[in-house]
């Protein structure tokens, strides 16, 4: 998958700090056209701080991110999004006390030609998307807040694909569910994949990932340890990665891998 | 990734449930907002009792609504501001200040070069206070929003510098009369329409509520979403037509005190007729004007971008921020807006008085929150509606004329409207419990 075409992202050498800690340091990931890439990494490991770089929430204060091999400045999750960039987060993000519809469009609402809110048109794609993904949601009126937790899920991953994202960022995207909802979202990933999107995947916690990606990095005190193809590696070698920084043989070695 | 489990079709369920259930859930009449009704019901009842028939009367309740057109217009306000989890304790004073600045530009100001009761006069000094109280709003915005100064330190600090700016602007001095033209904004036997024009607004507001719910179910249709039954349609536009036309008939039903009414008819070379001359008061102007400010706001919190983001932030500051909302701007736009009701408040109560005094508008920040949360807002953010503060505010004023026709003190007032707030919410919070 690595050696065709140019890569979707690239992230170049990123850094940056809170108050004189560094939250990542020099770190480099790139992410290719319809590819799941894993980034991992124990609680604090500075993963989650890249990715918000990439989705706007952060500021960069070193560094080049290329979308399509262009560099692209983004400031602000409305950057972000205008690179088709669109992200889930840990804490799903979803205005608790609005519907779906509401939720879907947070911030690009559709309007009528009045410069009013066009609830209809909202509510009636929303119905639409969500039919695609969870023919069994029909609490469309509801506040979110009444929702279940796949069902929440569900509607922060129709926010993100109703906008034709090209890269998809999922920041933990399976620890708030159960096993059943767990395997509906790795249907979801398969599928998006298909429609030929990156995706990154963030998780502290291996097995949550490791089958739906087709390569990891990981991530140690705010560095990169390294790369692997998942088919080159085993999880044991992976969990060395993240535990120790020691990087297996069929990975290739970041910034922050152990010396030997 | 549903669990089918969790989920109700709505179409469905409407043929369940004991008759009162279906036809609440055919109506989708909100249960909350009827329970207010059904207070504000027991309160005038019970008055009405106590005081032996004094309290609905066309004279009191056009009195009642003239009274509660001041704090309901702030409480509009009021709702957006406690919604984003923010809290605006200035809007007393922002109405003393504006009220003050107006009085003066229209006593004292603007006669000099445009000379006394011009027609021009209350228009420019309305305006000016609008621009005024909206550019006090939106610098405590501003500080609250891009110093993160915590509103509620922002606004007590307004609540002090704009008391003390209103005593400065004539070293405490009352400022009287208004102009002819502003003091209409008050209220009283000229600042009402009179019998036609009630009727015609009646009217109107009767095919606006029609025009709306056919509308409804149009869009409804075209989009292929569940509809009321249509029984549910009729019963809705026969409830909305009968409560407008039935508070025309009770204000038509309020007629000139006589002195008025025997001046009008000497001025106008009138008989006077044998049974007194009989003039509708129709509705009063600060209450077409209140009336006005809750569906324009009512527009504006659910018909609008604008609105729906101050709903988002409430409900998580973070995901809107996340969504790319400039949650920031949008703070000073809501204080904003609230430093100009407070000015159409200020216009309200300064005609109602005739006078522009700097212990205008004292304690009614208290007011305002009150009403606003005894309507329904919830303080945690998130959660309010325009109509249930205006109704809150309604609430807040039966009470306190109720008690005045009972001749209660004032001090005890105080004590009751305080009691009633806490309860008020606590009843509140326990419905919200059950309702989860």
């Amino acid at each position: 998958m690595t050696d065709q075409t140019n890569p979707l992202v690239e992230m170049k050498n990123i850094s940056i700090s809170f108050g004189g800690i560094h939250a990542v340091e020099n770190a480099s990931i790139d992410l290719y056209p319809g590819e799941v890439v894993a980034l991992l990494g124990h609680n604090g490991a500075g993963k989650s701080t890249l990715i918000k770089i990439l989705s706007g929430a952060y500021r960069r204060d070193e560094g080049d991110i290329m979308i399509n091999g262009e560099a692209a400045d983004i400031r602000t999750p409305r950057d972000a999004k205008k690179f088709g960039i669109e992200t889930i987060y840990q804490t799903l993000a979803v205005a608790d006390n609005v519907d779906a519809a509401a939720n879907l469009y947070l911030g690009r609402e559709l309007q009528t030609k009045w410069g009013t809110l066009d609830d209809v048109a909202m509510e009636a794609n929303t119905r639409k998307v969500m039919g695609r993904l969870n023919p069994n949601f029909k609490r469309f009126k509801e506040p979110v807040k009444a929702l279940s937790g796949g069902q929440r899920q569900s509607v922060a991953i129709a926010r993100a694909i109703l906008f034709d994202a090209r890269i998809l960022i999922m920041d933990e995207p399976t620890a708030a569910l159960g096993p059943q909802e767990t395997a509906q979202v790795g249907d979801l990933i398969k599928q998006l994949k298909q429609d030929g999107i990156g995706i990154f995947l963030i998780s502290h916690d291996i097995h949550d990932v490791f089958d739906l990606a087709d390569r990891v990095f990981v991530m140690k005190n705010g560095k990169v340890v390294g790369q692997a193809r998942t088919q080159d590696v085993t999880k044991d070698e992976v969990l060395g990665m993240i535990i120790l920084g020691k990087v297996p043989p069929g990975a290739t070695p970041g910034p922050g891998a152990m010396r030997v | 990734m549903a669990d089918t489990t969790h989920s109700t079709t709505s179409g469905g369920a409407s043929q369940t449930g004991n008759p009162v259930t279906r036809f609440f859930r055919a109506t989708e009449i909100d249960t909350r907002m009827l329970g207010m009704i059904g207070a504000l019901l027991i309160i005038w009842i019970g008055f009405h009792i106590l005081t032996g028939g004094l309290f609905l009367t066309p004279r009191n309740l056009w009195n009642l609504s003239v009274q509660t057109a001041s704090v309901a217009v702030m409480a509009t306000g009021m709702v957006l501001v406690i919604v984003t989890r923010n809290i605006d304790l200035s809007v007393g004073s922002i109405l003393g200040f504006t009220g003050m600045a107006m009085g003066v530009l229209q006593a004292r100001l603007l006669p000099e070069w445009l000379g006394f009761d011009h027609p021009a006069i209350w228009i420019i000094a309305l305006a000016c206070g609008l621009v005024i109280g909206g550019l006090i709003g939106a610098l405590h915005g501003l500080i609250i929003a891009f110093l993160g100064v915590p509103s509620f330190i922002v606004t007590l600090g307004g609540l002090l510098v704009w008391r003390g700016a209103t005593w400065f602007v004539t070293s405490g001095q009352t400022v009287a009369p208004m102009d002819v033209n502003f003091r209409l904004m008050g209220g009283g036997t000229e600042g009402s329409i009179g019998a036609t024009w009630s009727w015609v607004v009646g009217i109107i507001a009767c095919l606006a509520i029609a025009i709306a719910i056919i509308n409804a179910r149009h869009q409804r249709k075209r989009f292929h979403f569940p509809r009321r039954p249509i029984w549910a349609e009729y019963f809705l536009v026969g409830l909305g037509c009968a409560v407008v036309l039935g508070a025309v008939m009770i204000a038509n039903d309020y007629y000139w005190p006589v002195n008025i009414a025997r001046r009008y008819a000497e001025a106008n070379n009138i008989a006077w007729p044998e049974g007194g001359l009989l003039i509708s008061q129709g509705i009063a102007v600060p209450v077409l004007m209140a009336i006005a400010v809750g569906i324009v706001m009512t527009f504006i919190a659910t018909r609008l971008r604008f609105g729906r983001y101050v709903f988002a932030i409430g409900g998580n500051p973070e995901a809107a921020e996340l969504a790319g909302i400039k949650t920031r701007w949008v703070t000073v736009k809501i204080f904003a807006l609230m430093g100009i009701l407070c000015a159409i408040a200020a216009a309200i109560s300064t005609a109602r008085l005739n006078a522009a005094t700097n212990a205008q508008g004292e304690l009614d920040e208290l007011y305002t929150i009150a009403a606003a949360v005894i309507g329904g807002t919830s303080l945690a953010g998130g959660i309010g509606s325009i109509a249930g503060a205006m109704l809150g505010a309604l609430v807040m004023q039966s009470l306190q004329s109720g008690m005045v026709l009972l001749g209660i003190d004032t001090p005890f007032q105080r004590i009751v409207v305080g009691a009633v707030l806490v309860v008020a919410v606590w009843l509140d919070t326990v419905y919200r419990a059950r309702a989860k």
